[in-house]
């Protein structure tokens, strides 16, 4: 839900392929103390909460004594610094706390979640890149002609549209206008490649897709104008080559800079699902946030945002890694 | 002059033939880029070591190659940089020293005019606003810096009701340079520095700007700094000339003198290799060859023996010293320094300045 | 040495190209975007919503509180309500219209504190650069290192729903981009000639940042902060959607969405409806936004 901006961190130098070594371990350094603040901002998300936490925790009618030994036992008479380190330090071995909802630990709730968002987004983006891909293509190769127009008016307003009410307008038309496809929920036991299990996904992957879509359109529309543009591509006409075989080699590249997108996309789906698992009841980490938010299961709420923002810090590494990697050019800066 | 006690060496200079500009031992290195893994060694020497005097009333050249130091000891002289070490004053007053007179001050008696005439004028302001900018920032009201600034730009030839509303991008190189030199004026400087003014201009509006240039030191009485690495603008408008090379100030003295009679080997090479009117008259001696070293790893001694057909022992061993040569005319050789066991210089054989 | 007097010398600019009226970068922009008929036609649709927000209690044809039993989710074309009802009865155009203001209001107003605050910031490291810079930036970071949409939640999450409290979270999920365009524009001013010409005249830091710095940062910041609010717009409905923003009976379309939500089966038009409005204002706001991109597009 975020045009793509200069991403990629600032005050790094550019690399060539002989300092690809150096610039990974620069760029791997660099996310380091970003990983750091995320966590103290999760972990200080928490203290920012109006009212006492140990409140969510005991029940209506605790002690003052039940409330003491609680305090003591989740560790919030202690000091803010020693909390945070204590925590983190169980963070890192994957101890992220109890669920105050279930009594379960906060880990386990996680891994199917992160497992069943992943998919939905890991589709939408494949969806998106696809469906933007084609209207992209099309926009650039015809730049000015009513083709163009529809595509890219069809792209804005893929950026532009509220996801989850398209996933309610899908909703109206497949599953309540016409019983085509489920409106909730996912497969239950179906195996993962039947069509029993996959007819869960159509409708929250194509709601996602839009704004990966609409973004990659746009990417592409203007790498393939600009590319058209320039000599070499002329020059590969000029030579006879097929016109497919050019677009092969206009596509090539520009693969970096989408590979980039798709990624960011990715990182970006993970964290911003919340509102279409909302729609379609989606069992993944949208559904848990909701769930600990409004339950004030503040352990879950606390681990949840801080593994879907480490997954985006990471996506981040990966995709400025992949990106030196598959062209040395690329000025980071 | 009330000089304060205790410094002495302003109240030696306080006399009349007092500079109204004066650079000593100015040094400026610049540190080389350590990346996360290496820290901070290597530092390019962009100034080193360099003293000069500028009289009230001249035009003091400096010419050199790129990268020789011209432009640093421009912004070394104005404090866009600071200094290492050196000191610079003005009317024997220490800029910057609390005894002395404070960088802010300095700044109204000095201006400058840079080289980019484009990138040196806001493209999102006017030119009058260009102009009143520095009036309004020293504190002159609104109504009394646009009347100083169409003043000026009246002085400079550009007529206020053609352009005072002008944006940058609507007018010419030459007049965008004319702009950039009222914004200099406009606080009424005693000294302007012009850090490659007319240098990317085009000749014929190079020629104008430049008289103008005169026109305006006799009638409001400046005295320039002039920057350049034309030999013969240089030569045109200058009393006196200062040539750099590779940070230092190697030979300096009066305009006839360093054209007619240049002493450095240097020097005789960069004249030698302008092209001289009379073509009969044309390269007779060896102009200056090869690329200048690294700046960063200069050589020992003295930096040009790299080049110089001269070289022998003793340049790689001591680094040569500006010593007066003939009367004000100075050289940093160990061919012109007796005693400093060179065999002595070869015989010039370069082009006589017109 | 031929000396002619300045004046002469001015007369042989052979340059002087005749006088034509002067057009400041702004103005320019201005006369762009009047020529432009998309942008045109968005800013009217945009200015119609915000006409009929700030005028609400005078168009709206009833109250937007009052509840009836009796037409609970009337369809679209109802006789007494031009767009039906909601599910406790009351009017969905008066509610979508008191709803513009909420929403328009979320669209813009965390923007505009977003573009204040991390435009200060960004500039401000920007021109300090060195360790102010580190500071400000690798602070700003940590911020930019979470995804929009859950870092809106996480804050509102926790605050609690309310219209100042998402309007605290919205802010600071802008603030990190923001920032970060403030901060590369001016840290390329900053090294430009005429900034080190103002800097040569005396002038004080704060002097050229007022008189040199912000004239060149102010518009790419502009034209980023205009892309932005359909983000917010967006964003926002969607907080309130989640329960986590403008919370009911308050009308808003993205909260209005939410209790609608289980009409879908009944009244499936009456539940899109405020959706609509949420997307046009959204793709208005992104086609403006990119109307503006085009047009400050000149070189000058």
């Amino acid at each position: 839900m975020h045009a793509p901006v200069g991403r990629g961190p600032t005050g790094l130098a550019p690399i060539n392929g002989a300092r690809m070594f150096n610039y990974a371990l620069r760029r791997i350094l660099y996310s380091v103390p970003i990983a750091v603040g995320v966590s103290l901002v999760c972990f200080l998300l928490l203290h920012i909460a109006p009212g006492d936490p140990i409140d969510a925790i005991a029940p209506e009618s605790a002690s003052p004594q039940l409330l003491a030994e609680l305090r003591a036992a989740y560790g919030f008479d202690r000091s803010l610094p020693v909390q945070y380190f204590s925590w983190l330090s169980n963070v890192i071995v994957g101890d992220f706390g109890t669920s105050i909802m279930t009594g379960r630990p906060v880990l386990g709730e996680l891994a199917n979640a992160v497992v069943n968002t992943l998919l939905l987004s890991g589709g939408a983006v494949l969806v998106g890149f696809v469906f933007g891909l084609l209207l992209g293509t099309i926009a650039g190769y015809t730049a000015g002609s009513p083709a163009d127009r529809a595509a890219t008016a069809f792209a804005v307003a893929g950026i532009s549209v509220p996801n989850y009410w398209l996933g309610l307008v899908l909703v109206v038309i497949f599953a309540v206008n016409q019983d085509w496809l489920p409106a909730m929920g996912m497969g239950q036991g179906a195996p993962f490649l039947s069509w029993a299990n996959l007819r869960h996904f159509v409708l929250p992957v194509i709601a996602l897709s839009v704004i990966p879509a609409g973004i990659i359109a746009r990417s592409v529309r203007g790498t393939v104008a600009e590319v058209r543009k320039q000599e070499f591509v002329q020059t590969l006409h000029a030579k006879g080559l097929s016109p497919f075989r050019v677009f092969i080699h206009v596509m090539k590249n520009s693969a970096p800079a989408l590979l980039a997108v798709m990624g960011l996309q990715l990182g970006y789906l993970m964290g911003g699902s919340i509102l279409v698992e909302t729609v379609f009841s989606w069992p993944g980490t949208g559904f848990l946030l909701n769930t600990a938010i409004f339950t004030r299961d503040l352990p879950l709420l606390q681990g949840t945002i801080l593994i879907l923002s480490m997954f985006f810090v990471v996506i981040n590494l990966v995709v400025d890694l992949a990106q030196a990697l598959f062209d040395p050019r690329i000025e980071r800066n | 002059m009330n000089a304060t006690t205790g410094n002495t060496e302003a109240d030696r200079k306080a006399g009349l033939e007092q500079p109204i500009l004066a650079a000593e031992n100015l040094k400026k290195y610049f540190p080389l880029g350590g990346s996360f893994f290496r820290s901070q060694t290597a530092y390019v020497k962009g100034v080193d070591d360099v003293s000069f005097d500028v009289r009230k009333g001249e035009t003091l050249g400096i010419v050199g190659e790129s990268g020789c130091g011209k432009s640093t000891t421009a912004r070394v002289l104005i404090r866009l940089l600071t200094p290492d070490s050196g000191v610079v004053r003005i009317n024997g007053k220490v800029v910057g020293a609390p005894d002395g007179i404070s960088v802010r001050d300095m700044r109204r008696r000095v201006q400058m005019v840079f080289q980019d005439s484009y990138a040196s004028l806001n493209p999102r302001l006017t030119i009058e606003d260009s102009v009143t900018f520095g009036l309004r920032a020293n504190g002159v009201p609104k109504k009394a810096a646009l009347e100083k600034a169409h003043e000026i730009l009246g002085l400079v030839g550009l007529e206020p009701d053609l352009f005072a509303q002008r944006y940058s991008h609507e007018i010419s190189g030459g007049q965008r340079q004319r702009v950039n030199i009222a914004r200099a004026l406009a606080l009424s400087p005693e000294v302007v520095i012009l850090d490659e003014a007319v240098s990317a201009l085009d000749k014929s509006v190079e020629a104008q700007v430049l008289n103008l240039l005169q026109d305006l030191k006799q009638s409001l009485d400046l005295t320039y700094v002039f920057i350049s690495h034309d030999l013969n603008v240089v030569q045109y408008v200058s009393d006196r000339v200062m040539v750099m090379y590779l940070g230092k100030s190697i030979e300096i003295g009066p305009v006839e003198d360093i054209y007619a009679r240049p002493l450095h080997p240097y020097t005789r090479g960069l004249l030698a290799s302008r092209l001289p009117m009379d073509p009969r008259r044309r390269v007779q001696s060896a102009p200056v060859t090869g690329d200048p070293p690294n700046p960063v790893n200069p050589p020992s001694g003295c930096r040009f023996r790299t080049r110089c057909a001269w070289a022998e022992h003793v340049c790689a061993q001591r680094e040569p010293q500006l010593t007066e040569a003939r009367g004000a005319h100075r050289v940093a050789c160990h061919a012109h320094i007796p005693g400093s066991g060179h065999s002595g210089p070869a015989k010039w054989e370069g082009v006589d300045a017109d | 040495m031929n000396t002619p007097t300045s004046t002469q010398a001015a007369a042989s600019g052979s340059d002087i190209p005749r006088a034509r009226i002067s057009r400041s970068f702004w103005h320019s922009v201005a006369r762009r975007l009047s020529r432009d008929p998309v942008t045109i036609a968005c800013t009217t649709v945009l200015l119609v919503i915000a006409l009929v927000a700030v005028f609400a209690p005078v168009i709206a044809p009833y109250d937007p509180y009052k509840t009836s039993i009796l037409v609970r989710l009337a369809p679209m074309g109802h006789p007494d309500h031009l767009l039906g009802t909601d599910e406790l009865g009351r009017d969905l155009l008066t509610r979508l219209i008191y709803g513009a203001r909420t929403s328009l209001f979320m669209g813009f107003a965390p923007i505009l504190l977003a573009t204040l605050i991390g435009g200060t910031l960004g500039i401000v490291a920007g021109y300090a650069g060195g360790a102010t810079n580190m500071i400000i930036m690798r602070t700003i970071d940590v911020f930019y290192a979470f995804p929009s949409v859950l870092l809106a939640v996480a804050i509102s999450g926790v605050l609690g729903a309310g219209i100042f409290n998402s309007l605290v979270s919205l802010t600071l999920v802008f603030i990190p981009s923001l920032a970060r365009v403030g901060e590369s524009v001016t840290t390329q001013v900053r090294n430009q000639d005429f900034v080190v010409a103002a800097r040569a005249t005396g002038a004080s830091d704060w002097q050229i940042i007022r008189g040199h710095v912000l004239s060149n940062v102010v518009g790419p910041v502009m034209i980023y902060a205009s892309s932005l609010v359909s983000v917010a717009i967006v964003l926002a409905s969607g907080l309130s959607f989640l329960g986590l923003g403008i919370v009911p009976p308050e009308a808003e379309w993205g909260s209005m969405l939410s209790t609608l939500r289980p009409a879908i089966y009944i009244a499936p038009m009456n539940a899109i409806l405020p959706g609509i409005m949420i997307f046009v204002t959204s793709m208005c706001a992104n086609l403006i936004s990119d109307g503006l991109r085009t047009a400050m597009d000149v070189k000058v």
